[in-house]
């Protein structure tokens, strides 16, 4: 008897995917249907979807969507997270979106340790609106507005954000996976399953970092994006866990001082 | 006898999937789907052994595996 070993999630909806071919989104998307599919959560789960090429993520999710300004995702998520605090709440976001236009956002969400989940797909550069320089950019890589490579004295260094995040108290939950080889793919489903569980269990911020390919924009085949991916960018985006439940404090509630008894 | 199903509407010929699979079962087609891409098929395909492989790369969830 023939059995159905690998079929498509229900956490997605039936609607083709208007990505590029070979483009990450398609797998993050999956993970991210699977990941609810299996936690339950698909009927309690509202997401956010970007301004970027994921833009039309709500029409690919099988889950309540909202689309908030560009950037401010985090900032929506902490308002529908702190209305609806049964609901799970994930931001998907791109490096543009996340990482440039709505730093502010994250940072201050994060530090604030708000119990929502950000999935963050990092492709080095803006694909939608035509492969500019992102933060994320890496150094001598061309760009339409690095035609030349990316110059640091001009442009400066890119920004790696699961370790700028880890300085933080609050978060709970920081990794960086990458998705260009199966291998990568099942630790990046793991890590996106970590991220919902913290949420779940009320333990605070959690934000998944992903590696994609973005052939199109790189100007490069899908098979050659991959090997960018894995030769590139992993070198200086280093794959890892940068912050766990485990190793957190307990956040307890300060006593209310006057300035002058804490000195 | 495991074998894989590419949904020719969903795939864009991206061979992520060729290079993802360990045992070179697939292979890109001669003739283009509906939507003008070439899409993947089963070119060895009494050596498949439904390892999913090739559907976890797959960024347009166009393949299914049957075991």
């Amino acid at each position: 008897m023939e059995k159905k070993v690998f079929e498509r999630t229900k956490g997605l909806t039936e609607i083709l995917m208007r990505y590029c071919p070979g483009c990450g989104h398609g797998v993050v998307h999956r993970l991210v249907g699977e990941v609810m599919e299996e936690l339950g959560i698909t009927n309690r789960t509202i997401g956010i979807a970007p301004v970027g090429c994921s833009v039309f993520a709500d029409e690919y999710f099988n889950c309540d969507m909202i689309q908030p300004a560009h950037g401010r995702g985090p900032a929506v998520a902490t308002g529908i997270k702190r209305v609806r605090p049964d609901c799970i709440v994930f931001s998907y976001q791109g490096d543009g979106d996340l990482a440039s236009i709505g730093m502010a956002e994250t940072i201050h969400a994060a530090a604030r340790g708000e119990r929502i989940t950000i999935i963050f797909v990092n492709n080095a550069i803006y694909g939608m609106t035509g492969g500019q320089m992102a933060p994320t950019t890496l150094l001598g890589m061309k760009s339409t507005t690095t035609p030349f490579g990316r110059d640091p004295r001009v442009a400066g260094y890119p920004i790696k954000v699961c370790e700028l995040l880890a300085t933080l108290e609050a978060p709970a939950y920081l990794a960086r996976v990458s998705v260009h080889k199966p291998a990568n793919v099942l630790k990046a489903k793991k890590a996106i399953k970590k991220a919902f569980q913290v949420q779940m269990n009320d333990q605070g911020f959690s934000l998944v970092e992903i590696l994609s390919q973005c052939p199109t924009d790189w100007f490069v085949t899908p098979l050659q994006g991959i090997d960018f991916v894995e030769k590139m960018m992993i070198p200086f985006f280093p794959l890892g866990e940068y912050k766990t439940i485990e190793g957190k404090k307990e956040t307890v509630k300060p006593e209310p001082k006057k300035v002058l008894e804490t000195v | 006898m495991p074998r894989i199903e590419v949904d020719t509407i969903r795939c864009k010929g991206c061979e992520l999937c060729v290079v993802a699979c360990p045992y070179k079962v697939i292979g890109m087609s001669k003739k283009f789907a509906s939507t003008g891409y070439y899409p993947a098929v089963m070119v060895k395909p009494e050596k498949c052994t439904g390892c999913t492989l090739c559907a976890l790369v797959c960024p347009d969830v166009a393949i299914e595996v049957y075991k």
